[in-house]
């Protein structure tokens, strides 16, 4: 697999105040074209650094970034943004939420049609039919996570980042939304970058899965997972080989939970 | 009753809008449950708010009438006047026809110098907002002119553009400006970081960032600082036409308070305060439709 987006040997600081605050520490790692990559790690270990960086958003300290080949040199508009927040522009009502990106950069040339057709398809896709004139406000949570997908899918990013997604819902609709999105990525070839601190999360929807460690940011381990696609994130944990993953995941994880539990 | 309970309802509060759009917010809940038409808290509700408005009326009514039995027994008619004299001097004015032409002359400073204001207000502001390095630059020159006593410039105004429209609108426009200005640069500032890097990951230039973010971002701001400002432009107008002019309600006031005709200046008095109200409650009225999407409260 080509990769589409790699990291050499890449290290970061901060700055609050007047402390050092080392977010990552010469991180090498490749994201294949196409594949779902799930990064796992405790709090504060550099994990949404790693994504600002591919976003553009960010310049390495040390090291360099590759996207398909070529170093960024400003925002990179290939991707799109997903984070736990869900970002919504509360004065749009969630048509006009999901038909931002139509009108911007390049995309502001598409013709009427194409626009209405893509807007359409995209609210069907989500299941949010019928709540195209409601402003963000007036949404469940669950609503609000479909309408920020709807939108970064209606621009066709080659890339997915997403920064803990679903961590701010309840157990069951971040189920549903786990399916929702393996639905709607498997088999569109879309590269999707998945941080998460869940393990469970991680092991059912990616291809393989990075383990960090707390501050500084250090790859600590990666492993392949196996597991037959399509995948139900309802059953999969039930799934034999799961239970094996999941324990030499841990094992890297565990030492850095206390510690990041603290900083 | 509960016909007229949902009715009184409906019509009263902020929500109004809402029901234009067809469904409630969760789109659910359609047909009312029964049960919660006769929940006593609707009732209590009805009560709290006639009580507000019966203590209204009543305060007016026991003011108007203190000043009626004191005038002319415990201070004299000529210092405080009365209700019956500043309403038959009310009638006067609008007798004679002063009233109308003053009532327009001060409303059209009024308007022209609180659009300029608040016109060069919000582009400064958004100004400041955008580039950090403007902000740092022309701060304490804002702060110099903001603490300059503005009723001092209408001297050197009358010298530079005369005794006419200009002197007013642009006293008005001053006092507008700074309001509007602050409360901008503060909405600008307090938009959220993560809307506008969200947007340019999706390709936004940054014009557009500042156009579909930044901008709606800070209009609740701006709206404030507008609602605040209205007064600011209505005292502006009047001190202006007090200081020189020959139309206008400030002229009314200041004439009428020469002649020792108290009536006269309270009866102008409550005029200038009556167009206030109006005037803020047009920009509140505007302020509502142009922020529709946020969530109603209480």
């Amino acid at each position: 697999m080509t990769p589409i987006l790699e990291f050499h040997d890449i290290s970061k600081v901060f700055f609050k105040g007047s402390q050092q605050i080392h977010a990552l520490s010469q991180v090498t790692a490749e994201v294949g074209d196409g594949e779902l990559l799930a990064i796992v790690g405790p709090s504060g270990c550099g994990k949404s650094t790693l994504l600002n960086l591919a976003a553009g958003l960010m310049k390495p300290g040390t090291g360099r970034l590759l996207y398909r080949g070529h170093p960024l040199t400003g925002v990179n508009t290939e991707v799109a943004y997903i984070t736990q927040k869900d970002n919504l522009l509360p004065w749009r009502t969630v048509e006009d939420n999901i038909a931002l990106p139509l009108g911007l950069g390049g995309r502001a040339r598409l013709g009427k049609h194409e626009r209405r057709e893509r807007l359409a398809r995209q609210i069907e896709l989500v299941g949010l039919s019928g709540f195209e004139k409601h402003y963000p406000s007036e949404l469940s949570g669950g609503m609000r996570k479909r309408a920020q997908l709807a939108r970064s899918l209606v621009y066709e990013p080659d890339v997915l980042l997403m920064d803990e997604p679903f961590g701010a819902l309840d157990a069951q609709l971040k189920l549903v939304l786990q399916a929702e999105l393996l639905r709607t990525w498997e088999g569109t070839g879309k590269t999707l970058v998945f941080v998460t601190h869940d393990l469970t999360e991680a092991i059912s929807l990616a291809d393989r899965v990075i383990v960090m460690s707390s501050r500084p940011g250090r790859i600590k381990a990666v492993e392949r997972i196996e597991l037959p696609r399509p995948r139900d994130p309802f059953t999969i944990r039930f799934e034999p080989g799961f239970g094996e993953y999941f324990d030499r995941l841990w094992s890297a994880l565990r030492e850095d939970i206390h510690q990041g539990s603290e900083a | 009753m509960i016909e007229t309970m949902l009715g009184s309802k409906g019509s009263k509060g902020s929500k109004g809008s809402k029901g234009n759009r067809g469904s409630t917010p969760t789109g659910t809940a359609d047909p009312v449950d029964e049960v919660f038409l006769v929940d006593p808290s609707i009732r209590e509700r009805r009560r709290r708010t006639l009580i507000v408005v019966v203590a209204r009326v009543a305060l007016t009514l026991v003011a108007l009438l203190s000043w009626e039995m004191a005038s002319g027994r415990l201070v004299s008619e000529f210092w405080i006047s009365s209700p019956g004299a500043v309403w038959s001097a009310l009638a006067e004015f609008a007798g004679d026809g002063q009233l109308l032409p003053a009532v327009w002359a001060t409303l059209v400073e009024t308007a022209l110098g609180f659009v300029a204001g608040a016109a060069t207000g919000i582009a400064v502001g958004l100004l400041f907002g955008v580039s950090s390095l403007v902000a740092r630059t022309l701060d304490p020159f804002l702060v110099a002119f903001n603490s300059i006593p503005r009723v001092a410039l209408i001297p050197l105004f009358i010298l530079w553009f005369g005794i006419g429209l200009e002197t007013k609108v642009l006293f008005a426009a001053t006092l507008v400006f700074f309001p509007v200005f602050m409360n901008t640069f503060a909405g600008a500032r307090d938009v959220d970081r993560d809307l506008i890097d969200v947007i340019r990951v999706m390709g936004a230039s940054r014009f557009d960032a500042v156009r579909q973010v930044l901008i709606p971002s800070a209009l609740v701001w701006v709206f404030a600082g507008l609602r605040m400002s209205v007064p600011f432009a209505l005292i502006g107008a009047v001190v202006a036409e007090m200081f020189t002019s020959n139309e206008g309600l400030g002229y009314l006031i200041s004439v009428t308070a020469n002649q020792y005709d108290t009536a006269g200046s309270f009866a102008a008095l409550l005029v200038t305060t009556a167009l206030g109200l109006a005037l803020t409650g047009a920009v509140s009225l505007l302020e509502r439709r142009t922020l529709r999407w946020r969530p109603a409260t209480g």
